[in-house]
């Protein structure tokens, strides 16, 4: 049993390889970064149980101070990415710290009222560029060898970075740090009485899943050369818990294989649309490319209805079931 | 700052507030009896607003009849939602109740959107509304007045149904034990479902009140409803003269920060919501559940 | 068969990968807003415009087809810079045509300037373009800020009042309005009382409109366009503050005056570059797009089709779509079509024509639809536009 996900993470891995010379770089890192973006976030759902609305904080948040440092202040990609990944961290302290105070519902209301007043200040902040958006972020050295203007560098980049994240997340997961996060998900009550300090457990998660989420930001910034409030936005915290719902919260795949297939609907839903079309005959999906947000919107609707555990819950539900016959 | 300025904003808020408190009401009715958190009803205010223009260019229907009509059409349509897709989640996590409406507000604007587009749709005042009164600080347009009159009267007869009738009662004794008002025979899924077109019904009602004044746009909802969410937090969620309050409340706080500050007047209410989330988690009104 | 539809599935992502270089069609990216505030001024009209340039070029150059890809920036820069690039990167694109917004302006502008690929924009009014972010890769075609700002600005300001209050859209185009046309009232002996920013697509105007009132300045200027500036007028009047200020819209496009509608709009002073009813060329082109579109043209469109065609002619004499190449013919021609006579394109990328003050008819005055314009004035391009020498344009120093 333990050889199998290795064996299926393994063809994953080598897959990513080689896609860039099949598939558009850029696309491919877009990916990626969301891949890290919603494990980030199913730290916090699916192992400790804490729903934040606020999520998007991080991913803007990074991506601009990491902008900043690489465009304004001339420093080299690494530290900006640092850079990036230790202000979400911050953030995620202070957001934390403010709503862990609360519990269930209260506790979300206050990471979305958290997340609101960031989006303010990115708004208001002159350097933001507003509207208008972060520009112009170049691509130069890292670690004064790769160089990052070739797509394909920088994609190995994006990917060697996704990867140690990640398997930051599976080790932190796994370790008795982990089951203790998993012990406040279920039972907090439970695991007060144990003499766990819950409140420690839950900032430190909720840091950690910050610092990702910007790390996410930060390389998103450095790949597409710039950064705006649609990364900010309450609409992106929606979307990042859309992509863990539709894969499977709580599992480790899960939010890997719901960003994959958000972003891919997301980007290219027009030529899905038309290749359905090919199929069928069926006039109306030549149409679909406009409707982007009523097929995210059905897809939301019938996970929530029917599909709870996402993509990989009820593959594993089915598998296990199997097995036990 | 001239009393003038400050004057005429004041009286703008008291408008805004007026929408804040219908839908916020609405929100309220849905969560005390249904648990729910109904993320579409943006959405339902923006449909109460789109039927009204439909109902103009389409079918010749004026302003008054939309009136009646729109929400009434809007409130069929929350029976439907409420029977097919939120019935089904109840016992589960009101997070998925949250999701589901989420998920539907997208089909929603989604759908209006492939019509409209994005942009705002223009939508004239009934003439027998028209014209303007000068009160000396500021010209009121007399719509605006209407609007405020129309909506404290739907949210104190809402409010005066709910906590001092008989149907009001078993609503409320509902909230506290479904199961005991079953045993007294009363049909409790359908005074559910019956509750939940009501609330939409609040939403699409203040819908067409916002047509001619917003203007009307597939998003116009989406913009508004996490304020109204703030609203309700603040205000307590189960809480009916909370909301009203709490609505009409951040109405004039928004006026006062946009002569100060304009900028801030769209996040001032998620200051104060932390602020009373962390002081009092249950609301200025509410009662912790 | 499952095999063969998760293959040809994969197939959907590997689209883009063919680049046939040099025989396959020429493909014009035209990125715009089509469905938000801007979609009457450029929209899917501009998508017509530019195919109507094409069918009248004769639809093919140098032996190959030519083809519109066209996206729906919905006003987010992000949205544009990305296909932008996706554009040049995979499907071997080498001229974007730019609509409206000039966030999505200059950050697509950025993204050619950085590929070495022609940007022409036609809906966008930033004189940044061509100023603090000029690019040898940008043309700025059909009108910008600093040309709206002298010629509306300097109407209004030489007609007696001196003090200004603005309502402006927060992002690029309207700080760079209220920048330019702050420059002219002064310069014009006036004064700016205050400003108030709107977030872009406000729905409400109602409380912006409050604080121009109570600033007790004369002009109320309107720094925003598109749906903006159409609902700033209208609350305008429904607050009666058209009664105690006078209102300049500093963009107006011929369909806003079509949504205001004539009891509101009557009066109002708009500079444009391009209108249909000034000849019989721009009659004829008028009426064709009027029978496709069901809307009389806006200069925009215009814009779209003229340079469209300008684009086309530069391809066809430096006998490749070489981007470099192309920029120097485009640089070394005049503009000589229904759009405007003896135009230029500057080094800093302006393309240098006249430009025209109008009045909004009075309802009686108009005798169909449309007719909504009369002339006030004809400014000659080298006064309309900032010279080279005002140019804060680094690389043609």
């Amino acid at each position: 049993m333990s050889k199998r996900p290795l064996l299926i993470w393994g063809f994953f891995f080598i897959l990513l390889l080689f896609a860039p010379w099949f598939i558009y770089p850029i696309f491919l890192m877009k990916l990626l970064c969301f891949a890290l973006f919603a494990t980030s976030f199913n730290l916090l759902l699916g192992y400790t149980g804490l729903l934040s609305f606020g999520h998007a904080a991080f991913l803007g948040g990074a991506g601009y101070v990491a902008g900043f440092l690489i465009r304004d202040q001339h420093l080299p990609p690494e530290i900006g990415i640092i850079g990036g990944t230790i202000f979400a961290a911050a953030l995620g302290l202070i957001m934390g710290a403010l709503a862990i105070r609360r519990q269930g519902i209260y506790f979300s209301m206050i990471t979305l009222a958290l997340a609101q007043m960031f989006y303010f200040i990115c708004v208001q902040v002159p350097f933001t560029g507003g509207e208008d958006g972060f520009q112009g972020i170049p691509r130069t050295m890292m670690l004064g060898l790769l160089d990052l203007q070739d797509d394909k560098t920088m994609y190995f980049v994006v990917l060697g970075l996704a990867v140690v994240a990640l398997a930051f997340v599976a080790r932190v997961v796994a370790s008795p740090y982990g089951k203790i996060l998993f012990a406040i998900k279920e039972n907090e009550p439970r695991a007060i009485s144990l003499g766990y300090k819950v409140d420690r457990f839950k900032l430190n998660a909720f840091v950690l899943s910050g610092a990702l989420a910007g790390l996410a930001g930060s390389l998103q910034a450095v790949v597409m050369g710039f950064e705006t409030l649609s990364d900010a936005h309450w609409t992106m915290s929606g979307l990042v818990i859309l992509m863990c719902l539709v894969g499977g919260v709580g599992t480790l795949l899960g939010p890997i294989l719901g960003a994959f297939v958000i972003v891919i609907l997301e980007n290219k839903v027009g030529d899905i649309g038309n290749l359905i079309f090919s199929w069928t005959n069926i006039e109306w999906f030549k149409t679909l490319g406009e409707a982007v947000t009523i097929v995210t919107g059905f897809i939301f609707v019938v996970c929530v209805l029917s599909f709870r555990k996402g993509i990989v819950g009820e593959f594993l539900d089915k598998f296990k079931s199997k097995n036990v016959v | 700052m001239p009393m003038s300025a400050v004057l005429s904003q004041l009286l703008l808020g008291l408008v805004n507030g007026s929408f804040y408190a219908i839908l916020s009401l609405g929100l309220a009715v849905i969560f005390g009896l249904l648990n729910v958190i109904n993320f579409a009803h943006g959405a339902m205010f923006m449909m109460g607003a789109i039927i009204t223009y439909i109902g103009y260019t389409q079918f010749g229907l004026g302003y008054w009849p939309m009136l009646l009509l729109s929400p009434l059409i809007v409130a069929f349509f929350g029976v439907f939602v409420e029977r097919f897709l939120i019935k089904p989640l109840y016992g589960l996590d009101h997070l998925y109740g949250l999701l589901l409406t989420f998920g539907l507000t997208l089909l929603i604007e989604g759908f209006f959107r492939s019509f409209y587009g994005v942009s705002g749709m223009a939508y004239s005042v009934p003439e027998s509304l028209s014209g303007a009164t000068d009160i000396g600080f500021m010209i009121l347009p007399n719509y605006r007045s209407w609007v405020v009159v129309a909506s404290l009267t739907v949210c104190f007869t809402t409010w005066f149904i709910i906590e001092k009738t008989k149907l009001g009662s078993y609503l409320r004794a509902g909230t506290e034990n479904p199961k005991l008002v079953q045993a007294f025979g009363i049909n409790f899924p359908l005074m559910v479902t019956l509750t939940y077109a009501f609330g939409v019904g609040l939403a699409a009602f203040s819908g067409v009140l916002a047509a001619p004044i917003i203007q009307i746009s597939p998003l116009m909802g989406s913009n508004l409803i996490i304020t109204v969410f703030a609203v309700v937090v603040i205000g307590g969620m189960g809480s009916i003269m909370g909301s009203i309050l709490t609505g009409l409340g951040l109405g004039i706080v928004e006026a006062i920060t946009k002569v100060f500050y304009p900028e801030a007047s769209s996040t001032v209410v998620f200051v104060v919501m932390a602020l009373v989330l962390l002081v009092r988690p249950a609301g200025l009104f509410g009662r912790e559940k | 068969m499952k095999i063969k539809k998760l293959v040809a599935l994969l197939g959907v992502l590997f689209l883009s990968a063919a680049n046939a270089a040099d025989t396959g069609p020429i493909k014009l990216g035209f990125i715009t807003d089509m469905s938000g505030l801007y979609a009457d001024v450029d929209g899917k009209g501009g998508i017509e415009a530019m195919n109507m340039a094409i069918a009248d070029f004769g639809g093919s150059v140098l032996g190959r087809k030519i083809e519109v890809v066209a996206l729906d920036h919905q006003n987010k820069a992000d949205i544009a810079a990305a296909k932008a690039r996706e554009w040049i990167d995979q499907d071997g694109v080498n001229v974007i045509f730019g609509g409206t917004n000039s966030g999505t302006a200059l950050a697509t502008a950025k993204v050619t300037a950085e590929k070495k690929k022609i940007y022409i924009n036609n809906g966008a009014g930033t004189s940044a373009l061509t100023n603090e972010q000029c690019s040898p890769y940008t043309i700025h075609y059909t009108y910008d800020t600093i040309g709206l700002a002298k010629v509306t600005g300097k109407a209004m300001a030489s007609k007696g009042d001196k003090n200004w209050f603005f309502i402006t859209a927060d992002y690029a185009f309207g700080y760079q309005l209220e920048k330019d046309a702050t420059q002219v009232i002064l310069d014009n002996g006036g004064r700016v009382i205050g400003s108030v920013k709107h977030p872009l697509s406000a729905s409400d105007f109602s409380s912006f409109l409050l604080q121009a009132q109570n600033s007790k300045a004369q002009i109320l200027g309107l720094a925003n366009a598109g749906g903006d500036t159409i609902n700033a007028v209208k609350a305008a009047s429904e607050f009666g503050i058209n009664k105690t200020m006078k209102i300049a819209g500093l963009l107006i496009f011929i369909t806003d005056i079509h949504s205001i509608g004539l009891k509101n709009a009557a009066g109002l002073l708009a500079t444009e570059s391009w209108y249909w009813d000034l000849n019989d060329e721009t009659r004829e082109f008028g009426g064709r797009f009027l029978q496709k579109m069901k809307r009389m043209p806006t200069m925009v469109q215009a814009g779209d089709y003229s340079s469209t065609l300008a684009y086309l002619k530069a391809v066809k004499a430096a006998g490749t779509d070489d981007p470099d190449k192309v920029l120097k013919q485009l640089h070394s021609m005049k503009i000589n079509d229904m759009f405007t006579k003896n135009g230029y394109i500057r080094k800093d990328g302006m393309m240098v024509h006249d430009m025209y003050l109008f009045e909004v008819k009075k309802a009686e005055e108009v005798k169909r639809p449309w007719d909504y314009y009369k002339l006030v004035q004809k400014v000659p391009g080298e006064q309309a536009f900032n010279t080279l020498a005002e140019s804060k344009c680094s690389f043609i120093k």
